[in-house]
């Protein structure tokens, strides 16, 4: 196919555009509007759809099978989230004029101008790759088309023989006439959206013909299709989600990506917020944006897989939707694709070079200009607002200069989607200080500074710089040793973090450090008083609409400086509109006034920023608008006012949460309350319980022994006796217990500590029980009790924890061969007796509970639970008042271990 | 003293032996043939093997409680017409409801009287 055709071709299609923005921008400065209307709102954001769709998905697909769909699935996903984002953004924008995303941001923190110039450089920087892939994709269409079937061309040998060259020439050219025709946002650009919405169409129409064309002329349908590929082993795996080697990480990563790119990317927030004529039309935007890219995706693994089957490795995969359709000699499909990936790469270059150059000369060369003071004095005629548009087509040259440069050292060795990713991964880079900016009053300039540098600067050590250094044209030593060799530094696995690629590493690392930067120093600084008035407007916005600039500062200017700055910067017609448009606005007339006050400043600061972006705006006003007119009582008193309000509702704040607190102490307390009033309770109930039981048998045995003391016999009588006796003796050892227990808890015991050997304290009551192990046949034994072993001990308590350990393993040792030994030693700091038994052991479920009131175990014996159920309770309470612990260690049927714990004494 | 069923069968149902002990030497002066149980599950053994035609029956038992044992002699077919007295230390209002909605004729509580014991098992076997 000839270059002459193609190119004629293109032209054809360009002037024809120009022709429809011509017709729509007349059509509307004559009150007809066309550009505008939910569904022309919703194509235009499918300028999200460039070249890196139309030629790079199926690239992607060639080799990553279903991965080149997480970029899609993002937005999508994620639309409703993206519905109420939009939504405050654009009142925001609508409130403030607010014409880009650096001035969107810079806004919000103060109109600030270092802000603007940070967001300005990340998304310029950021977005060169991404628009290097554009040319790079209409060049080699050309390419293909003219040299199909022929061995690759060699590489030019000049830059004037190269096609990319001329691309970005074309490019340039088209874009500096087509968008930058006019200034201020609030006159939309009618004829750049119905261009671009046509434009969507083309591409959209050009990529199901290819589909269509392969699907069903190719191959006889889908079946057929996918059967086919299913057959082989390299195309079939393609099919799975694990063809597309991507973790669910990595998914993740790249939805989020794509959901930052499409609110945050200079074009997006362009056709999305600041041509948008009505926030009425995003509902439906949200769900034919999705459909738009539903359509032109559905085709891509299709003919991802024709092209695989079709031809070997010598065929770039990024070209198959040319090459397809000729390799079938179908030549006219292959120009209209062209055309149609023409309108992709275009569409997408005019409004990113457009939303950029605005940035750049707004918050860059302005600035730059009003500091070295060439611009606000001059005393030329030269007006203004032709100035402006003269700096932004320079620097839609220089952007496209750059963007051929990249695309000539770097990302030519490179893919399209792998190149598009990095942008994406860098305007990610303003996510925090954008969203938490809209959505968290505490953020300060200084945190949204941080974040920003960090996460650019790890987007930029991780992902362009490594690329340049593989190209050759940075040293790359860095890239495989880590800089200055430090291995924690290499720029693909950061700090160790090896094993994702490089997108989803670079990612990860910028936006963790970037958020966590915003927040921590967000926190800890202050925000000045514009930030802060800024802050509350972004956040709650609603509350401002329909209303004024909230500013402190009362500022007046001379009418004439006024008129004369406007001028300057709008033109001559522009200035009287405006300052007409006041005075019907607020009733005033002001022809023959000297002084403009305060509202008219802030109403022609606000025109001004439409033109120049707030930053600027407010500097040139300062250069005429003067405070110092207000005397230093009245500023003190605002920011006294100010201040005091401020001071006021953090008194407000920490007495409240003082309230709550006490409230939920109070509550706290009252369940403390409750809660021991039921032990309380429970406890009164078991101890009579307790105490009714031996009552019982004693009541009544009594009264037999009494009243049929002849029928008994003298053994029966005798057993009768011995009974009353034990059972008076289990009343008044509970009575003991229960009074020992009321002493400990309300402290009425002290313990009469002194220094005391536990080694002959257990010799002692061993030998004191000796006649009781004796007549249950239980054998005791103690070792490691031969040498001191001191604790500061209450020696009548400390007998009585001993008692009660040797009387339980008594009770439960083994009925026939009962064995209790006695193991006593020291242990680092402590020290320690234990006390086994050989019974049946205690259940794991049980072992927590036997040291609680009132729990029994029943003895092998007789079946029945001995004792009053608080031996373990108090020997607790004892050891634990002594600084010890005791635990239980058991296995049913081996038995159970009762190892004390105390503070040794030294 | 006569009654009307000299051979009428009585179940003891406690887990303190000293109670059991008394108890059955209180009703087997009387002419009744005893049993004892120790514990819940016991009770229910014993009762189906048994057959008796009154239980006496403590509460606070470990495993099975005395009410439960109750319910499930009501549902025991064979022991339709066996009488339930629940002799217990719990003696609040809300304990006696439970019992007779366990299933008891009577509810004595602990420590008893033990002519008012005989006399209520007497005239249960009577007029029962």
């Amino acid at each position: 196919m000839g270059l002459s055709l193609i190119v004629g071709c293109s032209l054809a299609y360009i002037s024809l555009l120009f022709l429809l923005a011509w017709w729509v921008d007349k059509r509307a400065d004559q009150g007809r509007s066309l550009a505008s209307g939910p569904h022309l709102y919703a194509l235009s954001l499918a300028v999200f759809c460039t070249a890196w769709t139309f030629f790079g998905s199926v690239g992607r697909a060639t080799t990553g099978g279903l991965s080149f769909l997480g970029v899609y699935l993002g937005p999508t996903l994620l639309a409703p989230l993206w519905y109420m984002l939009l939504r405050k953004m654009i009142l925001i924008s609508k409130n403030q004029r607010i014409t880009s995303i650096a001035d969107f941001i810079s806004s919000r923190y103060g109109k600030s101008a270092t802000i603007a110039v940070l967001v300005t450089v990340i998304a310029v920087l950021g977005i060169v790759p991404y628009i290097s892939i554009q040319l790079k994709a209409v060049a080699f269409g050309i390419n293909t088309l003219t040299h199909f079937g022929e061995a690759p061309p060699p590489p030019p040998a000049a830059f004037w023989l190269d096609a990319s060259f001329w691309v970005a020439i074309a490019m340039a050219l088209f874009t500096a006439i087509f968008g930058t025709r006019k200034l201020d946002p609030n006159e939309r650009h009618e004829g750049l959206v119905a261009a671009i919405a046509f434009e969507s169409i083309v591409k959209l129409v050009a990529f199901i013909a290819v589909g269509l064309f392969v699907t069903y002329g190719i191959y006889s349908g889908f079946g057929d299709l996918f059967g086919q590929a299913m057959a082989r082993p390299d195309t079939a795996r393609l099919l799975s989600f694990e063809g597309a080697g991507m973790t669910p990480f990595a998914w993740n990563i790249l939805c989020m990506l794509s959901l930052f790119a499409i609110v945050l990317l200079p074009r997006q927030f362009h056709v999305s917020v600041v041509e948008n004529t009505s926030p009425r039309h995003i509902p439906k935007a949200m769900w034919v944006f999705p459909l738009y890219l539903l359509l032109i995706n559905i085709f891509v693994l299709p003919i991802a897989l024709a092209g695989k089957m079709t031809f070997d490795a010598g065929v770039n995969p990024d070209t198959f939707v040319l090459s397809l359709p000729l390799s079938q000699g179908a030549e006219w499909l292959a120009l209209a694709a062209f055309i149609g990936g023409f309108s992709a790469a275009t569409s997408m270059v005019v409004v990113e070079a457009t939303a950029l150059s605005i940035m750049f000369s707004n918050h860059i060369v302005v600035p730059l200009l009003i500091k070295t003071r060439r611009f606000g004095r001059e005393q030329t005629l030269v007006d203004g607002a032709d100035r402006l548009l003269d700096i932004r087509r320079v620097s839609i040259l220089l952007l496209l200069f750059l963007a051929y440069l990249y695309q000539k050292t770097v990302s030519g060795a490179y893919d399209l989607v792998s190149v598009g990713l990095i942008s994406f991964a860098a305007v990610a880079q303003l996510a925090p200080a954008f969203i938490g900016g809209m959505y968290w009053k505490r953020a300060t300039k200084q945190g949204a500074v941080a974040g920003l540098v960090a996460g650019f600067a790890v987007w930029a050590y991780c992902l362009p710089l490594p690329n340049m250094a593989q190209s050759g044209i940075l040293p790359g030593a860095f890239v495989e040793d880590g800089l200055f060799g430090l291995t924690f530094l290499k720029p693909y696995a950061l700090f160790g973090l090896s094993g994702l690629d490089p997108i989803t590493h670079a990612a990860f690392w910028s936006l963790l450090l970037n958020t966590w930067l915003y927040a921590i120093v967000s926190i800890n600084t202050q925000p000045s008083t514009l930030n802060l008035t800024q802050a509350d407007l972004f956040v709650n916005i609603h509350k401002y609409i329909g209303g004024q600039d909230a500013d402190v500062l009362k500022r007046e200017a001379k009418v004439s400086d006024l008129r004369a700055l406007l001028n300057r910067f709008l033109g001559e017609s522009r200035t009287i509109a405006i300052f007409n448009e006041y005075e019907t606005m607020s009733g005033t007339s002001f022809s023959g006034q000297q002084t403009a006050q305060a509202d008219l400043v802030n109403f022609a600061e606000t025109h001004l920023a439409g033109a120049i972006g707030a930053a600027s705006a407010r500097l040139v006003m300062d250069s005429v608008a003067k405070a110092e007119t207000i005397t230093m009582e009245e500023v003190m008193r605002i920011l006294e006012q100010t201040r005091e309000a401020v001071e006021h509702g953090r008194l407000m704040e920490s007495k409240n949460a003082e309230l709550k607190a006490l409230a939920l102490q109070l509550t706290v307390a009252n369940e403390q309350l409750k809660t021991l009033d039921r032990l309380k309770a429970d406890f009164i109930t078991t101890v009579t319980h307790e105490l009714r039981t031996p009552v019982t048998s004693i009541k009544s045995l009594s009264k037999i022994i009494l009243d049929y003391s002849e029928e008994l016999d003298e053994p029966r009588k005798r057993e009768y006796l011995q009974i009353l006796v034990t059972e008076s003796e289990r009343i008044s050892r509970l009575i003991n217990q229960v009074l020992d227990i009321e002493k400990m808890e309300a402290n009425e015991a002290p313990l009469q500590l002194e220094s005391v050997d536990l080694s002959a304290l257990v010799h002692h009551v061993a030998t004191g029980m000796g006649q009781l192990f004796a007549e249950r046949g239980a054998t005791v034994r103690i070792t490691g009790g031969d040498s001191l072993l001191p604790v500061q001990a209450d020696r009548d308590r400390m007998v009585q924890v001993i008692v009660n350990l040797l009387s339980n393993a008594l009770k439960f040792c083994d009925p026939e061969a009962g064995l209790i030994e006695i193991r006593l030693r020291r242990q680092g700091p402590w020290a320690v007796l234990t006390v086994c038994d050989n019974g049946a052991g205690i259940p794991a479920t049980k072992q927590q509970m036997i040291f609680e009131k009132f729990t029994q175990l029943h003895s092998q014996a007789t079946g029945k639970p001995q004792g009053t159920g608080l031996g373990l309770f108090i020997t607790k309470s004892i050891v634990e008042k002594h600084g010890g612990s005791i635990r239980v260690q058991s296995e049913p049927g081996k038995g159970a271990a009762f190892e004390v714990q105390l503070p040794a004494d030294v | 003293m006569e009654h009307s069923t000299p051979s009428a069968k009585i179940l003891i149902v406690d887990d303190e032996p000293n109670i059991v002990l008394a108890i059955e030497f209180l009703l087997q002066r009387e002419g009744y043939r005893t049993e004892k149980a120790f514990d819940g599950l016991q009770a229910l053994e014993v009762a189906a093997a048994f057959q008796p035609n009154v239980v006496i029956l403590d509460v606070m038992m470990p495993g099975m409680d005395g009410f439960n044992v109750g319910q499930r002699i009501r549902r025991m077919p064979l022991l339709e017409n066996t009488k339930i007295i629940f002799l217990t230390a719990k003696g609040t209002q809300r304990d006696k409801q439970t019992g007779y909605a366990s299933g008891a004729e009577a509810y004595m509580i602990k420590p008893f009287d033990n002519d008012e014991l005989v006399t209520l098992v007497n005239e249960m076997l009577a007029y029962g």
